[in-house]
Parts: structure tokens; C-alpha cells; sequence
């Protein structure tokens, strides 16, 4: 079957004009952003106060890697993990509730294009929070010289992270047609892979290597540390990959039921 | 336009439907009738090309709805017993999606957009909260999402369920005012329905289609007469025996051995003319016929009796 662009950029842009037709857009950007300028906040006061000391006594000054970026985006990413469940769970949850996924399944659209659209407004949503975020590396560079290479790589690891979520979120959103059971399961799948590199000290050495790979914070850590690795991407991209197809695979088997 | 063949849907266990064949023509307007779990939704959503059926064909504007789902998908307008409307959006800007999700050019939308807000009578309403409009105009603007791409196939399930008494008349003529230039089918479990919007009508129970006919026709048929009415002077065991007997006679009920007494005789469907030998039977009987004349059964009486009939028939399987 072939795949059109157009039907699922048509999908994409109306669920994305929907977040900002809906309180659920305002409240996580605003959440969001709250708690990520407080954290700036917080670490640049920190900073300012532990180089202030270190030039009294002489000593090297902490790096802006060290004290700011990467703490600030290591927790911009715990951030995600509670907040991507909110974009997600309503997108196919909703329309089997109130039957309109109907539209959607007479429609001559294909279900890839479907899950594909859906999945690419909950991105574009995460990516105009990323872009509000920028502010930050801005600030840095105007008044200190902060290496851009960890921050660039950070922001790739996050979007990657962030996209994993998603694609969690939106197999749940198509499994269940009650939103906050969704959103619920999605943030226990997302905290289960976030921690299961935890399980890994108390198992055995095959166990451990595979328990730490499937981790997603042990792929981040990389990005959080300025290491982009072709591995680390693939894990990301088969994710991804791999949440969506199960998503394609629920939703492709509605035609087959009552 | 539409040709369904051997059409039969199971759902594990339970049959849907078994073995449908209809035709509809171009411009034509078809009620497919029925009680609630005939199977009208499930035929529905087979021919939308939502769900694949379990065995037999079917096609739409040319397209099979097997092979060439997209092709269908393009060509039909469908409207589920729940209008597909998001109630959090705008009704102008709803009609849009549902355009471009069918391939309307970008150059047309606007001009299909309005359309199919005149047509269904919704242009003062355009920019108002879908959510916020009362059940009659979501059902339209369900409607107007169906014609939004002027397909050649109109699938309504159940369209004026729900709707007061006004809106149901308005939904009716807008259906009616729709034939020829789109094949309509639409489905109900109500017979006025029917007959006030439709030529053409299929009745369709557990699965099995009943009768398909012209209204017309269904009605001359009916005026024939399945059944009669006597009333006679002398009501005698011998002589309704004697009715009873008569081939193509189905039921004689009589108030035996009285005064004035009622005789009523249902005869078998297709059984042509009878009523010279029902009267002739009933003087040779000396019954003393008073008053004889047709019972005329309405449609629904119909309609009620080829679905109750089947249901008796089958009672024994299900």
C-alpha cells in the first residue's frame, strides 16, 4: 500500500492544532517551563556561587558543562518522563471512545498514516518545548563561554528520549479507549525501562549487559556526557520503530473485530 | 453502482449476516430495513471497507472492497450510527479535515466545504463548537462530513436516530433531495422511515435478507390481500372446516356457533386470486356471508410479519 505524506501531514497538523484547542498544551508547556527555569535558576545560582568561592581560594573553576548543562538537561529528561504520558494519551484513546476514529478507518487514509501523523504532532508538541528551551545555552553564551558541543548533544538525546516515550504512549492510547488508564500505563513502561539498568547489579553477567542495554538512561548518560554513538541512535530508532509497529498492529486489528 | 454477491460476515460462533445479494443503480435511493442485530451495521461497515467479510464479494463504484480499499474509501460517503464528529473542534474547520482526508484539492476545499454546510442546512452554524450544538445538528454535521467530497455512495446508518420529530423531517428531505446525483443507502429499524425516503426497500433479519422490493410494489402486493374478513349470519364448524380446507389457506380464525359471527382467513404469500373460491366455499357451507372484504395490512404489518415469520423459523437453530 502506498504511503501518502499529505494524508499524514493532514493528521498531524489538525492534532496538533487540537493540543492548543484544549487545556492539556498550556498546562504541560507551562509546567514545563516552570520547572525547567527554576532549575536553570538554580544551577546558575549555584555556579556563580561555587566559582565566587573557588576564586577566593584559588583553585580550578567548575566548568559550565559540569555545573549547568548537565544537570539541567539530565533532569529536562526526568521532566519528559512525566509529562509525555499527558501528550499521548489522549490520541487514539479519545477517538475510540467517542467513535470518531471511524472517520479515520472510512477515510482513504492507511493506518501508517494514521500513527505516523498522530505520532509526528506529539513530536512537533515536544519540539516547540525543546525550542523554548533554547533560552538557556542563549544566556550561557552571552555572558560565559559554555561548550556547544554537549549542548547540542543533549538536546539530540533528549528529542531521542522524549520520541521513545511517545511511542510508548501512543501503543497505549490505541490499547485502551480509557485515557488515563493509558497515560498511567505508559508512565509505568517508561519508568520501567528508564530503571531497569538497576536490576542489572544483583543478576548475573548476560543478564546485566542485556538489562543495562535495554536501559534508556544508560543510552542518555552517553549524550548527557557530549558522546553521540551510532549505537546509542539505533537503540533509540528501533524504540521508536518498535512502538510504533505494535501501535500499527492494534489499531490495523479494529477492522477485525465486532 | 453497489453489487453485493453471497455476502457473510461471522464473528467467532455468531453469524452476522449470511449470503446477502442486492444490487443498487445508480441515483438510487435504498432503506435497508430491519430490527436492532439484524446485521445492518455489520453489512454497513463491510461495504464501507472498514472490515473484510468472511466470504462472498462485494463492490462499489467498480472497486471491490477487498482489493481496492482505497478505491472505495474515495468513493464512499459514510455516516456510522454515531456521527464521527470531534467535539472540541469547529465545525467549519471539521469539514475541512474530513475534505482533505479524501483527497479534495487544496484549490476546492473551500467551495466543497460550503457546499456541504448549505446543503445540510449548517451555514449559520459554521463557526460554532461542535460539542455545543444540540444532537440534531451534530447528526447533520455528521452528514455534511459524509458529502463533504461528493462521493458517488452515501452509506447512512440509521441517520435520523435520535432527532426530534422536526429534525427528522428535515434530515428526510434532505436525504430525498439528494437522489440522483448520489446512490444512497441508508439503514433503519423504523418503516416510515423508510417509505417517506427511499424506492427501494431490502428487509433484512438475522442475517438473511426477507423480501427486497420496490415500495410500490411491496404495497400492491399487500392490497392484494394475505388476508380476509367475513362476517357471517350463521358461524357453523362445518362450513369453516370446509374454508380451512381450501389450498393456499394458511389460518382460519372464527367465533364458533354464534350470531354475526367473525371469520378471519389469512392465505399464503403468492397465492394469487382467491376470493372467488373463498366465497364460493363459504355459501356452499351456509355460512350466510354478511360482509367480506380485504384486511388491509400496512406496511409495517409487513414488515412485522416477515421478520416475526423468519424469527419463528428460525428459532429452532439459533
Amino acid at each position: 500500500m502506498s504511503f501518502s505524506f499529505r494524508q499524514m501531514w493532514t493528521i498531524a497538523s489538525k492534532e496538533y492544532k487540537t493540543y492548543f484547542t484544549s487545556p492539556i498544551a498550556y498546562i504541560v508547556i507551562a509546567g514545563f517551563l516552570l520547572i525547567m527555569n527554576w532549575l536553570f535558576f538554580f544551577y546558575l545560582d549555584h555556579v556563580s556561587a561555587i566559582t565566587l568561592q573557588y576564586k577566593m581560594s584559588g583553585s580550578k573553576v567548575l566548568s559550565l558543562t559540569e555545573g549547568i548543562i548537565k544537570p539541567v538537561y539530565s533532569s529536562m529528561n526526568v521532566i519528559f518522563l512525566f509529562i509525555t504520558p499527558f501528550i499521548t494519551m489522549r490520541l487514539f484513546a479519545e477517538e475510540r471512545k467517542m467513535q470518531t476514529l471511524q472517520l479515520l478507518m472510512t477515510a482513504p487514509v492507511s493506518v501508517w498514516e494514521m500513527v505516523l501523523g498522530k505520532f509526528l504532532s506529539a513530536v512537533m508538541l515536544v519540539s516547540t518545548m525543546l525550542l523554548l528551551t533554547l533560552v538557556f545555552p542563549i544566556i550561557l553564551a552571552k555572558y560565559g563561554n559554555p561548550d556547544l558541543g554537549p549542548v547540542f548533544t543533549n538536546y539530540l538525546g533528549i528529542f531521542l528520549m522524549a520520541c521513545c516515550y511517545l511511542s510508548t504512549g501512543i501503543f497505549f492510547s490505541a490499547t485502551s479507549e480509557n485515557q488515563i488508564a493509558a497515560g498511567a500505563m505508559t508512565f509505568a513502561a517508561g519508568f520501567f525501562f528508564w530503571l531497569i539498568h538497576m536490576a542489572s547489579q544483583s543478576s548475573g553477567p548476560i543478564l546485566q549487559v542485556i538489562l543495562e542495554y535495554l536501559s534508556l538512561t544508560q543510552h542518555f548518560n552517553k549524550f548527557n556526557m557530549g558522546i553521540v554513538n551510532t549505537s546509542d541512535l539505533i537503540f533509540y530508532l528501533s524504540f521508536i520503530g518498535l512502538g510504533l509497529f505494535f501501535t500499527h498492529r492494534v489499531l490495523d486489528s479494529y477492522r477485525w473485530r465486532d | 453502482m453497489i453489487e453485493v454477491s453471497g455476502l457473510t460476515k461471522i464473528y467467532g460462533q455468531r453469524t452476522a449476516i449470511e449470503n446477502l445479494s442486492f444490487n443498487v443503480s445508480q441515483g438510487e435511493i435504498v432503506g435497508f430495513l430491519g430490527p436492532n442485530g439484524a446485521g445492518k451495521s455489520t453489512t454497513m461497515k463491510i461495504l464501507t471497507g472498514f472490515m473484510p467479510a468472511t466470504s462472498g464479494t462485494a463492490k462499489i463504484a467498480g472497486f471491490d472492497v477487498f482489493d481496492e480499499t482505497m478505491g472505495v474509501k474515495r468513493n464512499v460517503g459514510y455516516l456510522p450510527e454515531i456521527p464521527p464528529v470531534y467535539f472540541d473542534m469547529v465545525v467549519e474547520s471539521y469539514l475541512t479535515y474530513a475534505a482533505r482526508l479524501h483527497f479534495v484539492p487544496k484549490v476546492k476545499l473551500k467551495s466543497a466545504v460550503d457546499r456541504a454546510l448549505e446543503k445540510t442546512g449548517l451555514t449559520h452554524v459554521r463557526k460554532r463548537v461542535i460539542g455545543n450544538l444540540s444532537k440534531g445538528y451534530r447528526q447533520r454535521v455528521g452528514l455534511a462530513q459524509a458529502l463533504v467530497h461528493e462521493p458517488k455512495v452515501l452509506i447512512l446508518d440509521e441517520p435520523t436516530v435520535g432527532l426530534d420529530p422536526v429534525q427528522i423531517i428535515e434530515i428526510r428531505e434532505l436525504i430525498k433531495s439528494l437522489k440522483g446525483a448520489h446512490t444512497v443507502i441508508l439503514s433503519s429499524h423504523i418503516l416510515p422511515e423508510v417509505t417517506a425516503t427511499c424506492e427501494r426497500i431490502v428487509v433484512i433479519n438475522k442475517g438473511v435478507i426477507v423480501a427486497q422490493d420496490t415500495i410500490e410494489r411491496l404495497t400492491t402486493r399487500m392490497k392484494q390481500g394475505l388476508a380476509f374478513q367475513m362476517l357471517v349470519k350463521n358461524s357453523n364448524p362445518v362450513g369453516i372446516e370446509a374454508l380451512r380446507a381450501i389450498p393456499g389457506v394458511k389460518s382460519v380464525l372464527a367465533e364458533s356457533g354464534v350470531q354475526n359471527g367473525k371469520i378471519s382467513i389469512e392465505i399464503n404469500p403468492n397465492q394469487g386470486e382467491l376470493r372467488d373460491r373463498l366465497l364460493e366455499v363459504a355459501m356452499k357451507g351456509n355460512l350466510g356471508v354478511l360482509e367480506f372484504g380485504s384486511e388491509k395490512l400496512s406496511l409495517e404489518e409487513v414488515f412485522l410479519q416477515l421478520t416475526t415469520t423468519d424469527q419463528a423459523n428460525n428459532g429452532g437453530q439459533s
